[in-house]
């Protein structure tokens, strides 16, 4: 009976429509959300962070879940994003008058910090491991006092004033936009490139591996995404300051990344939503009225004792339960697995020998999210 | 002595007591690091932790100092292998970025449990009577003297332990052969333990030190002395003692010359430029050796 | 036709010189084997020929063109694949994507059709994976397509080595002890394989082997090395009866 059923679960989540169907449905709800108010602001907001959490964890993921480095310098690439597109739609393009510039402006954001990313591949041509996560910590430091002492972009104030044109149904297009680049790189041959890095640096050099060429893509692509996620960023919060983007604020990501488990883009996913979520959730006004049904009785010493204290006690729940994340799943909840619908038709099938010729018990433990790579 | 000398001097004595301090806690990152290859990030709330212990110490206690310095050096001791029993030992044998992760998730849990209790910066009250020698034109305190002295002491100590003494030279093992130490009778998880230890116990002996040069704690103030600590031992070669000193020490001494020579707002740029650019031309540190790789 | 020449080749770490004053001549098709004690400097000439140390002096030549101060991956994009003596593959990855990942040089897509699945992309990639389940066939490894490298036996991660080499195309392969650790009855099966792709994909092959069954058994020309210097060259006969060399290798004529 569970086997049947098991079988039944996995021709549904194989089927060619699922993808786009959610897809579409994601898109069409979205929009149906923010045009007709169908969930209240405050909601809304919250999906839009879960939606630009999603781009930074994969992001990240691809240098430090796919590549196997240790990069600090996320929170960086996410302030130059931010500090160029508000630049941009503020001084330069007539954002105002015709809202669609703003995608020029984000995209623009994402590419300068995309040559930022250049910049910071370039060292890790040489250094690696340890080293190479100070040197992106340094590379983040240095950001951030840059900007700093910039009086001309507001210093230690910041910029503020910015539109505010992120919008739901817009944050969902980009997230799926930048889901399937960074998904279609990982399934290239320059993706392979990146694990066969992670696995064994020499070694895939000495497979014909250009790996100076795949660290530079990798890095650029990461930071591309990272980038536009600072953008729409800025365009939400409408106010940016240095102090936003500093190193707790990498912390966060990194904290996504391997809670919902390292090189899967369904793990980041997963991670990112989960946190943003529980932290949400987690608030003693959003505790107190799903809880508001309970009689007085009980409602009332529970408020006392335990969900007043929920701004404080989360904070201290949330690395508790990372830390216990990590001892059962070292690798993060989905880590080295991936979602099948995410994976190219091609490759699913080339590996598919495997699943013909007995070696069930490795199958049936990760039956319907298998990436095996 | 000229007037220019005579700030120099001054400044020379800043530098020697903000670089001690890092130096104790570069100290515990560089001796797990050398121990288990591993970035032990809770390594500065260990450190802010220590500092409120030895806050704790002297106002609900009102312990002298010595004893202040005494409990708060066991207590961060006991912290530290608390840690390591519980959330780095079950990760020995997981990927290395897990246990990274874990010391990250150690570290915030340590951040916001404090700030629990204590929401606000605290004032730790004077721990000694402050004493100020005019020399010349320099004003020696004899809290940066004791700061100062103390730390290199407890550094001379811990060199003589790792060089000199059974514990160390386990220690030593256990870092240069995982695998085939166990097998000669050492007594890997107490020596590992040992090794948290003495890092935290030292962090808690710079928690002290911290407040007794700048009396103004809050649960945060681990994240960035923290960060700055792993730079200094990673600049002097991670993985070694020596190598932790001398990084603490220049750390120190460039913070304070740029705090000296251009607006305080650009310290941290040149600092983490000037860290760029030595890892980069020497990857391994001052005084750390290059891992070959076999092929 | 000379295929590979080195040189008076000489390397050293510090002040201890791994080799000195080595040449080699390697001719189109032959099956050449090194041997020599543990430590005589046999995997240095490996991580020489490509390009994971740089010779301190001398040169190498590949087909006339010098190869010292090339990179690892552009002398194997040159055809030169190579195996290790203490196994390195990729791990955690797939069986199939080991062997993949080792037609990176023979790709032929952009980064920007890799990013969109666009252009060229699709065709390459079916051409990689039939490519890659035919190599897998060969060495019987076709039905583990997607089991982690990790999971496999001994045996089978040594055939999956050799795959993995043959993946990059090779006109010359480089195989450090390929049989380190098998029984006879699996040395058979090896000897059998490495004829079988020499002649399959018309290999040049230089072999690393301290299994005196498999360097006398299979190959046609044999140099031996000791402390960095050449002993001995010439055919496997020469060898045998070279008492020079069964005094400082063979331990006084006891081949094993």
């Amino acid at each position: 009976m569970r086997v049947a059923l098991k079988k039944h679960w996995q021709r549904a989540l194989d089927a060619r429509w699922l993808v786009p169907c959610l897809l579409v449905g994601g898109l069409v709800l979205t929009f149906a959300i923010a045009h007709f108010g169908l969930l209240n602001n405050y909601v809304q907001l919250v999906l839009i962070y879960v939606g630009i959490n999603i781009i930074l964890a994969t992001s990240l993921n691809l240098v430090n879940g796919y590549m196997g480095e240790f990069s600090l310098a996320h929170a960086g690439f996410m302030a130059v994003g931010a500090y160029s597109s508000a630049l941009l739609s503020m001084k330069v393009l007539p954002v105002a008058a015709h809202p669609a510039l703003f995608h020029l402006a984000v995209l623009a954001g994402g590419l300068v910090t995309a040559l930022l990313g250049l910049l910071v591949a370039l060292p890790s041509f040489k250094v690696r491991g340890d080293y190479l996560a100070i040197v992106t910590l340094a590379f983040l430091m240095i950001v951030k006092s840059a900007l700093e002492n910039i009086d001309a972009i507001g210093g230690p104030r910041g910029i503020s004033g910015i539109p505010r044109l992120t919008t739901l149904p817009w944050v969902f297009c980009w997230t799926v936009a930048l889901l399937w680049l960074i998904r279609n790189f990982v399934y290239s041959c320059y993706g392979r490139g990146v694990l066969a890095i992670r696995e064994d640096e020499i070694a895939s050099d000495l497979m014909s591996v250009d790996t100076r060429r795949v660290k530079v893509l990798a890095f650029m692509l990461s930071a591309f995404c990272a980038g536009i996620a600072g953008a729409l960023f800025a365009h939400l919060l409408q106010f940016i300051s240095p102090r936003v983007f500093d190193v707790v604020k990498t912390t966060e990501i990194l904290i996504m990344v391997y809670l919902g488990g390292i090189a899967s883009i369904g793990g980041s996913i997963l991670g990112a939503a989960l946190y943003t979520l529980l932290l949400e959730l987690l608030r003693p006004s959003t505790v107190a009225g799903l809880l508001s049904w309970l009689p007085a009785v009980v409602f009332d010493p529970l408020n006392d004792y335990f969900i007043r204290h929920l701004g404080v006690l989360r904070m201290i729940i949330m690395p508790l339960a990372l830390v216990l994340v990590m001892l059962f799943w070292p690798r993060g909840i989905l880590g080295l697995r991936e979602f099948r619908g995410f994976i190219p038709r091609r490759d699913r099938r080339a590996h598919g020998a495997a699943r013909l010729k007995g070696t069930d018990t490795h199958d049936a433990a990760d039956s319907h999210s298998t990436r095996e790579t | 002595m000229t007037q220019p000398g005579v700030y120099w001097l001054q400044q020379i004595l800043n530098a020697l007591q903000l670089g001690s301090i890092y130096a104790l806690i570069a100290l515990g990152y560089s001796m797990v690091y050398g121990i288990l290859t591993m970035i032990n990030f809770a390594h500065g709330d260990v450190f802010m932790v220590g500092a409120f212990i030895c806050f704790l110490a002297a106002t609900l206690l009102k312990l002298p100092f010595v004893l202040t310095l005494l409990i708060t050096m066991t207590a961060s001791a006991g912290l530290g292998v608390l840690i390591e029993r519980l959330a780095y030992k079950p990760l020995r044998n997981a990927p290395r970025v897990s246990a990274i992760i874990t010391a990250l998730g150690v570290g915030l849990f340590l951040e916001n449990l404090t700030l629990a209790f204590y929401p606000y910066p605290q004032h730790v009250p004077p721990l000694l009577h402050n004493v100020t020698w005019q020399l010349g034109g320099v004003a020696l305190s004899s809290l940066q003297l004791i700061v100062i002295s103390l730390s290199l002491t407890l550094m001379l100590v811990l060199d003589y332990v790792v060089r000199r003494t059974p514990v160390g030279v386990a220690m030593r093992a256990i870092s240069w052969d995982k695998t085939s130490v166990p097998l000669m009778g050492v007594p890997v998880n107490l020596i590992i333990s040992i090794t948290f230890a003495i890092g935290a116990g030292l962090a808690g002996a710079a928690g002290t030190m911290y407040s007794l040069a700048y009396p103004v704690i809050d649960p945060y103030m681990g994240i960035m002395v923290g960060w700055k600590a792993f730079i200094a031992a990673v600049v002097g070669g991670i993985g070694t003692i020596r190598g932790a000193v001398i990084g603490a020490f220049i750390l120190g001494g460039v913070e304070i010359m740029v705090v000296a020579l251009l607006p305080s707002t650009y310290r941290d740029l040149v600092v983490f430029s000037l860290l760029l650019t030595l890892i980069v031309i020497r990857p391994h540190g001052i005084l750390g050796s290059p891992r070959v790789q076999k092929v | 036709m000379t295929l590979l020449t080195a040189t008076k080749v000489r390397h050293c770490f510090g002040g201890l010189c791994a080799l000195a004053d080595f040449n080699l001549e390697l001719h189109q098709g032959e099956l050449m084997g090194i041997i020599g004690p543990n430590g005589a400097g046999k995997t240095t000439v490996f991580n020489l020929i490509t390009g994971v140390y740089r010779a301190t002096e001398g040169s190498i030549r590949y087909r006339g063109a010098e190869l010292v101060g090339l990179t690892p991956h552009q002398i194997t994009a040159r055809r030169i694949a190579r195996t290790f003596q203490n196994i390195r593959l990729f791990r955690d990855l797939s069986v199939l994507d080991n062997v993949r990942i080792a037609h990176y040089s023979q790709t032929r897509y952009s980064p920007l059709e890799a990013l969109l699945h666009l252009g060229r992309y699709r065709r390459e990639e079916q051409r990689i994976i039939d490519d890659s389940r035919g190599l897998l066939a060969i060495f019987k490894l076709e039905h583990l397509a997607g089991e982690t490298a990790r999971n496999l036996p001994y045996g089978s991660q040594r055939r999956l080595e050799i795959a993995r080499a043959l993946a990059i195309g090779p006109e010359l392969l480089l195989l450090d002890e390929p049989a380190a650790g098998m029984n006879p009855a699996e040395i058979d099966q090896l000897m059998e394989l490495i004829c079988g792709i020499r002649r399959q994909f018309e290999l040049t092959i230089l072999l690393i082997e301290h299994q005196m069954k498999l360097v006398m058994g299979i190959c046609e020309r044999i140099k031996v090395l000791d402390f960095g210097e050449t002993l001995a060259e010439g055919s496997p006969e020469v060898i045998q009866n070279d008492p020079w060399v069964m005094e400082a290798y063979l331990g006084g004529g006891a081949v094993g």
